[in-house]
């Protein structure tokens, strides 16, 4: 019979129009990413790298620069290189998350949020007093020991890079000069 | 006093340069009746194929997100199978499956967006695409819980996939699974007897088998000319032949076929992603390989049959970390290039319909 597709159809919209919403009006409501979300503004922890620019050669678009001195201090703690210059272009950024994995001492993570607007572009640069400064609430993305943890960026509290490393921190020498010395030592302890 | 009509050459689109699909007809039409079209590309050109070139075999992963940006997780899965070809990998079982899930994933999700763009460039203002999109949301949320992205998604690796799923992965998987035929049996309540839907597109630019052979058109328009052509049954890669699924095919080749080949290959995806939660067990997921994977000499042909017809990735190597040749064979391009024959005759309304059911994504033909 003619017609009777388009009421059998009616019947889904009037269905659908009885329906909760399934959007959300977004300023007011959020959704929370997931926590392997590859988000921006990237958690860096110094403590923990060496400057070996191996996030900088495996960007695809060679947006991270590196810029090192020797510094002479501790040598054999393996703290061969003081860092000038960390700058990601997170305006160039797409956000394919490589350099964290390329990271062999897990320093890098991704961050979790998604809302960094800037009037200029050249705003959008992270340099490395913002990574200092920064929030560490790193992504679980390509991180298996926080995801281990149930860690959720947008939950639990800033991680420290005692606790965010693949290995156990005993097995790292904690102290630095730079570091606050209360913590270091005692939980630092062999 | 008899009218006289002539010829008048017609150009469609683009509006902008910025909009995303940038496709302009060259359409010469009498009245309303098209005479000759030609579509005319490159308005999207970013040289995805010489890009290639200057990166790791790692890095040009993240290049293949870019070419189908509605079916990421597909154009992922054909590079690393070239790549993995040409370096003589072999990706562990989990990782495969893992793979056949997201894929297959992503083969729905692109089907949703095929099928809800035809509605909408039908005249189903919006209703059909908000209600294929809120499925495709889901989707997407899958996609973010695997690998932290929702469309730019990077997830497989020459060798496996990056990481193993995370816990909550699986139960979500398993809601979804539960809800999409429901959803699928509303879409079909909705418009496969719709008298509007049926009058626009049967019988409208018929593709026939010889023709569309000829044209070597592949995917579903192949499929809706009643070739049972599908490179997962064919040429089986990954874990495909262990898992039962038919081709559904189409009778007459019109816009109908078109749109209801999608409907149908959709329930056969929900099919090949039960039967894999099913079979899949623990394991690693990624092969130990090298970072800079440094393949012997030779070449590499590998391809998949992706939501839009078979994509293939050609690769050359001269022994270095990088590709020496990266060609692309995408699916949206040679599917264009029928457009015209199967315009020809058809009114103006009919061929942004039929636009809409050959399924081109400009970012995958323009590359």
């Amino acid at each position: 019979m003619l017609g009777l597709g388009i009421v059998n159809g009616l019947i889904v919209t009037m269905k659908n129009f009885f329906r909760k919403p399934f959007t959300i009006s977004y300023p007011e409501q959020r959704v929370l990413q997931h926590p392997r979300f590859r988000g921006e503004e990237f958690t860096w922890y110094e403590e923990r790298c060496t400057a070996c620019a191996s996030c900088a050669k495996f960007c695809p678009l060679g947006i991270i620069r590196i810029v090192t001195h020797p510094s002479g201090e501790t040598p054999t703690e393996g703290d061969s290189y003081a860092i000038d210059a960390f700058d990601i272009d997170i305006g160039r950024c797409m956000f394919c998350g490589l350099c964290v994995e390329a990271c062999p001492y897990d320093a890098l993570f991704m961050g979790s949020g998604f809302e960094e607007a800037k009037p200029s572009r050249r705003n959008l640069v992270i340099t490395v007093d913002h990574l200092r400064a920064a929030d560490k609430r790193p992504s679980t993305w390509f991180r298996p020991q926080l995801e281990a943890q149930g860690y959720d960026p947008h939950k639990g509290t800033e991680v420290t890079w005692r606790d965010a490393g693949r290995e156990h921190f005993l097995y790292h020498v904690p102290q630095r000069p730079e570091q606050e010395s209360s913590t270091a030592t005692e939980e630092g302890k062999p | 006093m008899p009218i006289r009509s002539e010829p008048v050459t017609v150009n469609v689109g683009p509006q902008h340069p910025s909009t995303h699909g940038v496709l302009r007809l060259r359409v010469t039409f009498d009245g309303e009746v098209i005479l000759d079209m030609e579509p005319v590309f490159g308005y999207l050109h970013r040289g995805s194929e010489k890009l290639g070139e200057e990166r790791t075999y790692t890095q040009v992963i993240t290049l293949t997100d870019r070419l189908d940006y509605v079916a990421s997780m597909t154009n992922n899965q054909a590079y690393v199978l070239a790549a993995e070809k040409l370096a003589g990998i072999q990706a562990p079982e989990r990782g495969m499956y893992l793979r056949v899930i997201a894929a297959e994933l992503q083969r729905v999700a692109s089907h949703l967006v095929a099928t809800g763009f035809l509605l909408n460039d039908l005249g189903a203002f919006a209703t059909p695409l908000m209600y294929c999109f809120r499925e495709r949301e889901r989707i997407l949320d899958l996609f973010e819980m695997l690998c932290g992205a929702r469309i730019t998604l990077s997830y497989m690796r020459v060798g496996g996939v990056f990481q193993d799923a995370p816990e909550d992965f699986w139960p979500a998987l398993r809601k979804f699974m539960a809800d999409m035929p429901h959803y699928l049996d509303e879409y079909e309540q909705l418009l496969t007897d719709n008298e509007i839907l049926v009058t626009r597109t049967k019988g409208v630019s018929i593709l026939n088998a010889d023709h569309a052979l000829n044209a070597s058109v592949t995917g579903p328009v192949l499929r809706a000319s009643g070739l049972p052509w599908d490179l997962r049954k064919i040429d089986p890669y990954e874990i495909y032949n262990r898992v039962q699924f038919d081709v559904p095919v189409g009778k007459a080749g019109d816009n109908y076929d078109r749109f209801k080949i999608r409907i149908d290959e959709m329930r056969q995806s929900l099919r090949i992603i039960e039967q894999c939660i099913d079979q899949i067990g623990p394991g690693p997921v990624r092969a130990i390989v090298p970072s800079l994977i440094r393949p012997p000499i030779g070449d590499a042909y590998g391809r998949i049959e992706g939501p839009k017809g078979e994509l293939g990735f050609y690769l050359v190597s001269d022994g270095s970390i990088a590709p020496y040749r990266f060609k692309i064979r995408s699916p949206s391009l040679i599917n264009l290039t029928v457009l015209r024959d199967i315009l020809i005759g058809w009114k103006l309304a009919d061929m942004i319909v039929t636009l809409g059911s050959i399924d081109i994504n400009m970012g995958e033909v323009d590359r």
